[in-house]
């Protein structure tokens, strides 16, 4: 049969989500439902006088109105836990409820269950909290001044970890001694997710039965639970079910727990019946973890050459009120550990303060620390282009890993295990058509107010989190691995059941295509389940590009042990041994003679029947792995972003976007492409539209669709994408990731385009994101 | 207090008691079970509610039920004729134009709405007939091939 990987087959997901039929948690109804609404502090910081709920009680359909002192009475634990520490990490307690301060806009303070949402909003309403306000700090570099108010007396000067990698002596010695340096004062914007479900959960608990099932919208069901039950509720971990339904977006945004969960989760005991909870778009802005938000001072000394010889970087990275799930390892080892980039550095030095501000809490945003990275490393080599005269092509070249010096042994400490970076940059820049680009900006470069420019982005990333031994020495609380149960049924239909849990990716149909190629069967007999901690053995889930990688390989693990012993049953079958069978194209044949065969569904039978069968071997045709990766992977790539600036006005068009990426073999290449214009997507956005924005007093004033922008139709182009191949060398499948690629190289290309735009006026930084005022300011200043 | 509506959903009549200020993507969803409608902001910013009353694509979370007094409405649910996809379905589902599907209704009967009014719409005309949706995971580009791929076939 025809080969299936690498084939665009149409996603099996689709036909139920383009009728209206796909089932998302709010969708969903239980016998006896009742509805949560939240009570949020106004105030960034203040403290807790008293709160008056006899009001929202008095209303009728007004169910309950807990408290603080509520989840006190239930003798839960009560607290949202941090999952990855560092040393020396100031872990102040994150209260379900907040007892007697709030720490951002957002932060809640009680909860009304009612009979139906409008009453539940109304009693919200009603309820009366006396609050004495306090100053409070939003922005990350004004919180570490002297005299900031204080986000937790445990940490003071609002320092949540002090981290570094790399050597510093030997960065010094480079800058001392080189013939170029270019330094540079960032910020890195800070962003809402903006999944356009908003977060909701339906917890129905039984009291007859001590068990609970909460369907929630999450990239991780398996985690939710140990979080939730473990440090949230005090339930055992067994009398918990989580079902992820359709979900409508994550990127990362779903991977966190979050204190409103485990808030409805009580509702629903104290009551003993279903309770619901959707965040409005206002409420999801506020307490989805948001991503980004740093300061960040860098600088890069080259040689005479042109070649790089150290790298400093300096990083106040925003943590918000509270450590949300996995906030201390996004601008540590997801970011300091990327700043080789696609070059040789000799010598790297990055240090990274962690920040407690009154905001709402930062976490894991598509790339995670990767995209920050990148915009230090992307952004300082174009800075080095101008200074070596080298341009922006050439000293990216110079400066790149020799494809015959992998494995990599980077100065923080990632060791890449493949790439192939110059066809990267050879193939876009031809899909550009540069050299006449350049042409055509010269020739416009005294002539009128509208200026081209070309900005390059050549990224690398680390993703398919990853040894599980390596993330624990780093702080990770969890393993990374990920589970595959794969079950050939009697007829030789296959049943899969992943711990990867989707939300949009396509998991269905990318992982029936591994098992089809691999079995030689057909998609169409393979069904996947994800997204049940009741039906799924233990999963870790989707995020950090890491589903087909770590996900995917699981399967083909398990898939591989089937095929073992199937040989074992059809060799017995046959009268031949083990060692001489062959399986291909679904049937299991003995070497050199083509005629003894049997398919695959006649062994599936005969594993079940078990009547003739070998004496040393188990019943049944399934295999269960937990796929631990050797590594994590490294996709990369060269991104080229042209722009038109309006230098009267300061607006920007995208003229063209040409993105060529390398992540590995690709399993469907549909999907892998629209992996891609989303994260692209999401990149440009950063860099021209996206800003959640504060106040001085810790307001969000970017809340709501009105204020945030995130980007339309009308707004975006085309993209042009191409591919280079090299497989990862060390998973089964040879793949490497690509839910990130986008985000992670966009913003800097797009940047270094419009920046090379306005070098004629001697600019050469505005921060993201690049409104018109930002630009016409730069242009006139 | 309720007042009572009539109307017709996805060609059937519909007769119902609501609350004024019941909105009717609410309606739609939690009385008549019709879940196609999503909601993704209050603010009639994200268009993942939109439906078609008597033809015209509405934000239905800015919309009260009882404005839909004596209205045709068309939801997601009644798009396909006779179990067959409509183009637009099926253009969504041939390009690629659909991640998460969270979005996917509203864009859908937009596009209808577009194609209604333009049964050709060039690459710039569909990009300006569907800024009034957001879509977080496509980055649009396979969106506005999924809407030439169903304009061809309808034409």
């Amino acid at each position: 049969m025809a080969r299936v990987l690498g084939t665009s087959i149409k996603r099996r997901e689709d036909p139920a989500l383009i009728t209206g039929r796909g089932k998302y948690t709010d969708d969903l109804k239980a016998e006896g439902m009742a509805h949560a609404a939240i009570v949020r502090s106004p105030y960034a910081h203040a403290r807790i006088r008293g709160i008056d709920t006899s009001a929202a009680e008095a209303l009728p359909g007004v169910l309950a109105v807990l408290t603080a002192r509520d989840v006190a009475a239930a003798g839960i634990p009560g607290v949202v836990p941090v999952g990855w520490l560092l040393p020396d990490l100031k872990t102040p307690a994150h209260p379900m409820i907040a007892a007697d301060t709030v720490r951002h806009v957002g932060d809640a303070v009680a909860v009304v269950v009612a009979e139906d949402r409008y009453i539940a909003r109304d009693a919200a309403d009603r309820v009366a909290v006396d609050y004495e306000p306090l100053d409070a700090v939003a922005d990350v570099v004004a919180a570490l001044e002297d005299g900031a108010p204080a986000v937790h007396e445990e940490a003071p000067g609002n320092v949540a970890f002090d981290w570094e990698i790399g050597e510093r002596e030997p960065v010094d010695a480079a800058f001392a001694s080189a013939a170029h340096t270019v330094e540079l004062d960032l910020r890195n914007n800070r962003l809402i997710p903006h999944a356009i479900e908003p977060r909701a959960v339906l917890a129905s608990y039984d009291s007859s039965t001590g068990e609970m099932t909460i369907h929630m919208t999450s990239q991780n069901p398996h985690v939710h639970r140990l979080l939730m039950t473990l440090a949230s509720l005090g339930m055992p971990e067994h009398k918990v079910r989580i079902v992820a339904p359709e979900v409508g977006g994550g990127f990362g945004s779903k991977i966190h727990h979050y204190a409103d969960e485990a808030i409805v989760g009580l509702c629903s005991m104290k009551l003993d019946r279903p309770v619901k909870w959707t965040a409005t778009r206002t409420e999801t802005n506020l307490t989805d973890a948001h991503g980004r938000d740093h300061s960040t001072r860098c600088a890069l000394a080259l040689d005479a050459d042109g070649r790089i010889t150290g790298l400093r970087v300096d990083t106040a990275a925003a943590m918000g009120a509270y450590l949300s799930t996995f906030a201390p390892a996004v601008p540590t080892y997801l970011y300091g550990t990327l700043m080789s980039g696609q070059y040789d550095i000799p010598a790297i030095h990055c240090h990274v303060t962690g920040v407690f501000t009154h905001t709402t809490p930062v976490d894991a945003y598509r790339g995670a620390g990767r995209p920050e990275a990148t915009y230090v490393v992307e952004r300082l080599m174009h800075l080095a282009g101008d200074a070596t005269g080298l341009g922006p092509v050439e000293v990216r070249r110079r400066n790149f890993v020799s494809p015959d010096a992998f494995p990599y042994q980077t100065q923080v400490a990632l060791a890449y295990d493949s790439g192939n970076y110059g066809p990267a940059m050879d193939r876009a820049l031809e899909m550009i058509g540069y050299d006449d680009l350049r042409g055509e900006q010269a020739s416009r470069r005294d002539n009128g107010a509208k200026q081209i420019g070309i900005g390059f982005s050549s990224y690398i990333e680390a993703c398919g989190l990853a040894p599980s031994a390596v993330v624990g020495s780093l702080g990770a609380q969890a393993g990374q691995w990920e589970s595959a149960d794969v079950r050939v049924h009697p007829t030789a239909s296959v049943t899969v059941y992943t711990g990867s849990s989707s939300h949009g990716q396509g998991h269905e149909t990318t992982f029936s295509q591994i098992v089809a190629d691999r079995l030689g069967i057909e998609p169409e007999a393979v069904e996947v389940i994800h997204g049940d901690t009741d039906l799924v053995q233990f999963g870790m889930g989707t995020y950090g590009s890491r589903s087909a990688a770590v996900g995917g390989s699981a399967i083909a693990k398990s898939v591989d042990k089937i095929i073992e012993k199937g040989k074992k049953i059809a060799a017995h079958l046959l009268e031949a041994s083990a060692e001489d069978l062959e399986y291909e194209d679904g049937s299991f044949r003995v070497a050199g003679s083509p005629d003894r065969a049997l398919g695959l569904g006649d062994v599936a039978l005969q594993a079940y029947l078990a009547h003739n069968y070998p004496d040393d071997l188990e019943p049944g045709l399934s295999a269960t792995s937990f796929y631990d990766p050797a590594n994590f992977t490294y996709p990369f790539g060269t991104h080229v972003c042209v722009v038109e600036v309006d230098t009267e006005t300061g607006t920007i068009e995208l003229l063209r976007y040409a993105a060529v990426d390398d992540v590995g073999n690709v399993i469907n290449p549909m999907i892998v492409d629209g992996q891609l214009h989303g994260g692209l997507a999401q990149g440009i956005g950063q860099a021209l539209w996206e800003n959640a924005v504060y106040d001085e007093s810790g307001q969000l004033v970017s809340g709501s669709l009105m204020d945030y922008a995130v980007p339309k139709i009308h707004n975006l182009i085309p993209f042009e994408l191409d591919r280079t191949t090299t497989p990862c060398p060390h998973n089964p499948l040879g793949v490497k990731g690509v839910g990130e690629a986008g985000a992670i190289a966009s913003p800097a290309a797009v940047v270094n385009a419009v920046v090379d735009a306005l070098s004629p006026f001697g600019i050469d930084h505005i921060d993201m994101p690049l409104t018109p005022e930002k630009v016409w300011r730069a242009v006139n200043s | 207090m309720t007042v009572s509506i009539q109307l017709e959903v996805n060609g059937k009549p519909v007769q119902a008691a609501v609350e004024p200020r019941r909105l009717l993507v609410h309606f739609l969803r939690e009385d008549l079970g019709l879940t196609g409608a999503n909601i993704g902001c209050e603010t009639s910013l994200c268009g993942a509610c939109t439906v078609l009353v008597d033809g015209n694509a509405v934000k239905s979370c800015t919309m009260l039920a009882a404005q839909a007094d004596g209205a045709s409405v068309t939801t997601i649910e009644g798009l396909a004729r006779n179990g067959e996809l409509h183009p637009l379905q099926e253009g969504f589902w041939e390009k690629h134009g659909l991640q998460c599907g969270y979005c996917t209704p509203g864009m859908i009967l937009s596009a209808n709405y577009l194609l209604a009014q333009n049964p050709s719409p060039n690459d710039e005309e569909i990009r300006e007939g569907l800024k009034g949706n957001i879509c977080r995971c496509t980055g649009y580009h396979n969106i506005v091939e999924a809407v030439k791929y169903a304009a061809e076939r309808m034409s």
